[in-house]
């Protein structure tokens, strides 16, 4: 009985925090909302209600997700297959690599920031710039390549957790039969192991993706820009991002009442990116499964 | 046969002359195979001879070392970490416990049927053309060909003839079972080995395996784990008894049940414990 009146009573508290927030969001947004706002660039002021949009934003965003997923998926799940299928559990060099993933896990995104400034951009960038011999900086300034990588380097323990799951999931006597059948262990892994694993290893990367998505921390010094008049369109471009404008709209605003519309209505753009990236990610793990189990 | 053991081999009873173990060609031969877990023995100077196209049963109480023996013929042991074995094992003439043998290749010689079906989650088709892309067989003529001679033989085909490209998991247990036995015979082993295959199995299910490694037997060399005493006297031409890791006694089924030299294997054979 306890339990029950516990249980509703914390959906209760929830439900009600939810819309709040839900409802806060929507009043406050939807009046400056409009297909002009999400589909142009701001070419003035982008505090004034009839000038602002965010389609750069919305680009940006986008883009440092996809790029982040394309580097994180690989490498976290060829990481988890080694743990998984090819280390010695025993061995002191597993350990290292396991208390270095949790501890990656743990490090607050700010640092992440920072590491990337300092790995990405100043040692990497302006490494391979010099050894190039370019003039003007190149690759070691901020950029959506490094503000991705240090996305990536954040999100890699959830992807190698999430895979390792999936993996340890899928019975040993499919191993074995593939085994016995005189497969090597790369093929097995390739053609049993793997397709199987696949649903885990998308649930990974969909939470990736959202921890991602509105992670502002990381890409601070790595690439987010204040203001760019153009969309990104090369790697090294720098970008402007939703999150780091909800930042930027927030605090920078010469009139704040007169901005309010707008940071409401880039939250809510953010919102829905963010819930339709992570959409897009369980509707092909969905199709994925159906035409799993249809076999072929 | 090879260069003669270094110690007798357990041989059969003499008045058995025409299909006596030790006058057959021997498909594996074994000779002081020991296998350790870590320090722990858990097969002790094991010899045998296992003759050509026959069913040889390996019966004895559960942690006799019954299927960790079985899984030296193809090596499955080495999935095992901390696993160490010494000792010799012969197949096909070649001592496949070297460090140089060709573990893959092995394999394909040595086929192997699980406890527990396993078919993969994928079509009986899929399943059955596995092993043979891993030898290379991509005409789909030729693989249409061998998946149906191998589920003919595995007694299978009429059931899936119409449902090749249906999920194997939508199989009874025991047509997955006879898919599994179809799937190993597909890439032409020499040699069969089966763990307890009619276990997990109801009474007709492990009728038809038995009379399908009855059928089998004309062309491989069949050895079986079997917990049922029963299934061994029924299927079986010799009969390993092993207990603590040892070959207690390795003769010809009926005189295993019948007349077994030592009073350990009588013990355990009229159920006086196991």
């Amino acid at each position: 009985m306890l339990g029950i009146v516990l249980t509703g009573l914390a959906t209760l508290v929830l439900l009600t925090l939810l819309g709040a927030l839900l409802t806060s969001v929507l009043s406050g947004g939807i009046p400056a909302f409009s297909w002009r706002f999400v589909s142009t660039i701001p070419r003035k002021d982008f505090f004034d209600v009839e000038s602002a949009a965010i389609l750069p934003m919305i680009v940006g965003t986008t883009l440092r997700v996809l790029i982040m997923t394309v580097f994180v998926m690989p490498f976290g799940v060829v990481t988890a297959v080694y743990l998984s299928e090819y280390a010695d559990p025993a061995s002191p060099f597993t350990r290292w690599i396991r208390s270095a993933i949790s501890n990656i896990a743990g490090v607050p995104s700010i640092v992440f920031g920072l590491f990337g400034l300092g790995f990405f951009v100043n040692f990497l960038g302006r490494g391979l710039d010099a050894v190039s011999g370019v003039g003007t900086p190149e690759l070691g300034r901020p950029s959506l390549l490094w503000a991705s990588l240090t996305l990536a380097v954040m999100t890699l323990p959830v992807v190698i957790v999430a895979t390792e799951e999936s993996l340890r999931s899928i019975p040993p006597g499919l191993r074995e039969a593939s085994l016995a059948l005189g497969s090597t262990k790369l093929q097995t892994v390739w053609r049993i192991v793997l397709p199987q694993a696949l649903p885990g290893i998308l649930t990974g990367g969909i939470l990736a993706v959202g921890r991602a998505a509105g992670e502002v921390a990381p890409i601070l010094f790595t690439g987010a820009a204040y203001y760019t008049a153009e969309l990104p369109g090369r790697l090294t471009d720098q970008f402007m991002d939703l999150g780091y404008h909800v930042y930027v709209l927030a605090t920078q605003s010469p009139n704040v009442d007169q901005t309010a519309p707008i940071l409401y209505a880039t939250v809510l753009a953010l919102l829905f990116l963010t819930l339709s990236l992570n959409a897009g990610a369980i509707l092909l793990r969905s199709r994925l499964r159906r035409n799993q189990r249809d076999a072929a | 046969m090879d260069a003669p053991p270094a110690r007798p081999l357990p041989t059969a009873g003499v008045e058995e002359t025409e299909a006596s173990p030790s006058l057959v060609t021997p498909a594996i031969q074994t000779e002081d195979l020991c296998l350790f877990y870590g320090e722990t023995p858990a097969l002790r100077n094991v010899s045998l001879s296992i003759p050509e196209r026959q069913v040889t049963a390996l019966i004895g109480p559960s942690g006799c070392g019954k299927s960790t023996l079985l899984r030296c013929f193809n090596r499955m042991n080495d999935l095992i970490p901390a696993v160490r074995v010494t000792g010799r094992c012969r197949i096909g003439g070649q001592d496949i416990l070297d460090d140089g043998v060709d573990v893959i290749e092995l394999r394909k010689r040595v086929g192997m049927v699980f406890q527990r079906s396993n078919p993969f989650p994928m079509s009986i088709r899929a399943n059955m053309v596995y092993g043979l892309r891993l030898q290379g067989i991509r005409n789909r003529s030729e693989q249409d060909q061998i998946v149906e001679e191998s589920l003919r033989a595995a007694a299978l085909w009429d059931e899936v003839k119409d449902r090749l490209e249906r999920n194997a998991l939508e199989l009874s247990g025991g047509q997955q079972q006879r898919l599994c036995i179809a799937r190993a015979i597909a890439i032409r082993p020499r040699i069969l080995l089966m763990d307890e295959p009619a276990s997990a199995l109801d009474p007709i299910a492990t009728m038809r395996i038995e009379e399908l490694i009855l059928d089998l037997r004309r062309d491989y060399t069949i050895v079986i784990v079997t917990h049922n005493m029963q299934q061994a006297t029924r299927i079986s031409d010799q009969t390993a008894f092993l207990y603590l890791g040892e070959v207690v006694e390795f003769d010809r089924t009926a005189r295993i049940f019948t007349h077994p030299r030592e009073q350990r294997t009588e013990d355990y054979v009229t159920g006086r414990f196991g």
